[in-house]
């Protein structure tokens, strides 16, 4: 299955990166490459199996509603690239 | 050409949890921004999030309450997004296999007629952080903080079975009264606990298949989503019959402006790449959890309304506001316990009551009268100590003095008189002092006759029982 130039430049879209018609040309290359690989699944019949989320058998894994407290402030903003106050400050992000 | 439009809402519901629904932040409103926020709701790389017990448990209520079929597996998915008030990049979310599903939930429209509305899944997720934008506030920035980030949202998704802004509208209210009553969110849409996304589209009324729809968002109030959707509608049907083609956008609500805009016209923005999520293993709600669930359940708006009809003999428009809020239903409920006369109970409770918690705009939580005191107030009407107007008096006295109305009227000596000779005499003097108007009464103009038991209740202070006032008048005028 091939990867084509502009599927590249979705997913690139998506995930917010930008590359260079270079290397959206390598790109679709080894992704086209890596899901020839993993097209030998489809070898298998599995219209009788259900999709697998999970590999263990648990279930249910909750926690009672309880508050047991938060990071101190200055934790939470210490790897913060820019502060106002408290606020995390970022870019506008609408016009 | 008639059109008819095709409406379906998806709602989101905050829940009212003590802690965050994958760690154990507190979800107190208004705190110090980012000050309710540990490194699983910040996104850290390697934490583990664990599913909060009691938003499965609220989530479930809901599910129950509209009716629908609660799956015995579920679980949670990715939902992948770029946004600053998501610091994971993606919202932990459910797509295939929600909690709840095939609901329905039944509204009551203007004309007193029902309408059964599908809901098709309710599902669990978190919420996002919250993003200020306000320029004098933020500059040129951006600020924001991830309190809200993690907190526990139901979203109810309806069927497209809505034909109306006001059907719109109706359903909204009765979804809030229903998170209210199961007391699983506040319910409040202008402090965003409550809210409300909508898919639009019209069609030529008979004709059965879809128009395309519009997403319209940002409608903060109750009555916001009347007007957007009236807007949206209107937009749509304009552009159909001069020849145009709805396009499938989202559009952003401007209240202020009373116009719906475009909001994002890229379709990959849309492409969320769900997927299952790994971190948290599959939710099985046995049967024995939902029946304990479902034993919790009080008693639901409908239901209350139409027990409230049928114990009470009320109305059914009594009955539809007395249920309004279960707060309000108990109150109304304490104060006829006590008072023979329910329609007197409820003419109060929807008049003097809910006049004073507009006008503070207060709960009746926060009402000083309590539902003893008001009982106490309308048996001193039914026992005839006092006039119904007098009682008005005592109201707005009880409401400052937290006394019982007995005490008041004792205090003030507005007892109403009903010793015969004592208004007999009132009314010999006024007919003496008023000679014209008893020749006017004696000369057929009988409208006097108002004029006359005026100056008796002025001659009283009101106290006077006008049931005799009219009798001994109407005898004395014979004479």
């Amino acid at each position: 299955m091939a990867i084509t130039i502009e599927q590249v430049e979705h997913i690139a879209r998506l995930a917010k990166l930008e590359f260079t018609e270079e290397e959206k040309q390598r790109i679709s290359r080894e992704l086209s490459r890596i899901l020839e690989y993993v097209e030998k699944l489809n070898e298998l019949d599995t219209s009788r199996v259900e999709p697998l989320s999970h590999t263990t058998e648990m279930t249910n894994v909750m926690r009672p509603d309880t508050v047991t407290g938060s990071l101190p402030l200055a934790a939470v903003l210490n790897n913060a690239p820019s502060r106002q106050g408290n606020f995390f400050k970022v870019p506008k992000v609408v016009k | 050409m008639k059109y008819e439009a095709v409406i379906g809402l998806e709602v989101h519901a905050q829940l009212l949890t003590d802690s965050k629904i994958f760690c154990g932040c507190s979800t107190q409103f208004g705190g110090e921004p980012n000050a309710q926020t540990c490194p699983v709701c910040l996104g850290m790389p390697g934490v583990l999030p664990v599913l909060n017990e009691r938003a499965v448990e609220f989530a479930v209520k809901m599910g129950l309450a509209t009716h629908c079929k609660i799956a015995s597996f579920s679980r949670f998915a990715r939902k992948n997004y770029f946004y600053p008030d998501l610091p994971k990049g993606y919202q932990i979310s459910q797509y295939e296999s929600p909690l709840c599903h095939d609901g329905y939930v039944d509204i009551e429209l203007e004309d007193g007629t029902r309408k059964r509305v599908g809901i098709i899944r309710i599902h669990l997720e978190e919420d996002a952080g919250k993003s200020i934008h306000d320029p004098a506030l933020a500059g040129e920035d951006t600020l924001v903080d991830l309190n809200r980030c993690g907190v526990p949202l139901i979203e109810i998704v309806s069927a497209p079975d809505l034909r109306s802004p006001q059907e719109a509208h109706a359903y909204l209210v009765r979804l809030k009264q229903l998170v209210t009553y199961l007391g699983i969110c506040d319910g409040n849409m202008e402090e965003g606990s409550l809210r409300c996304d909508a898919n639009v589209s019209v069609r030529p009324v008979g004709s059965r298949g879809l128009g395309v729809k519009t997403e319209v968002k940002n409608m903060n109030s109750f009555r916001n989503v009347e007007r957007a959707l009236t807007f949206e509608i209107n937009r749509q049907i304009q552009l159909l019959e001069s020849g145009g083609e709805v396009v499938q956008e989202t559009l952003l609500w401007d209240a202020g402006a009373g116009v719906a805009r475009p909001m994002r016209s890229k379709e990959e923005a849309h492409d969320y790449r769900y997927f299952p999520e790994p971190d948290l293993v599959p939710m099985v709600v046995e049967s024995a959890w939902i029946e304990k669930i479902r034993q919790s359940l009080p008693e639901l708006p409908l239901a209350r309304k139409e027990r409230l009809m049928r114990q009470y003999q009320l109305p059914a428009y009594d009955a539809g506001i007395l249920t309004m809020t279960r707060e309000l239903a108990d109150y109304y409920e304490a104060v006829a316990q006590k008072c023979r006369d329910y329609k007197l109970a409820s003419n109060w409770v929807m008049g003097e009551v809910l006049r004073v918690l507009n006008e503070r705009k207060i709960d009746i939580n926060q009402f000083p009268i309590s539902a003893h005191r008001l009982s106490g107030l309308l048996n001193l009407i039914l026992d005839e100590t006092i006039s119904s107007k007098i009682a008005k008096t005592v109201f707005e006295e009880m409401l400052t003095s937290g006394e019982d109305a007995a005490a008041i009227v004792q205090r003030k000596g507005l007892a109403q008189v009903t010793d015969r000779a004592a208004i007999e005499a009132i009314v010999v003097k006024v007919l003496q002092e008023n000679p014209k108007q008893v020749e006017q009464y004696r000369s057929g103009k009988e409208k006097v006759f108002g004029y006359f038991v005026g100056q008796v209740m002025r001659a009283t202070r009101g106290k006077a029982n006008p049931g005799l006032v009219n009798e001994i008048l109407k005898e004395k005028l014979r004479e």
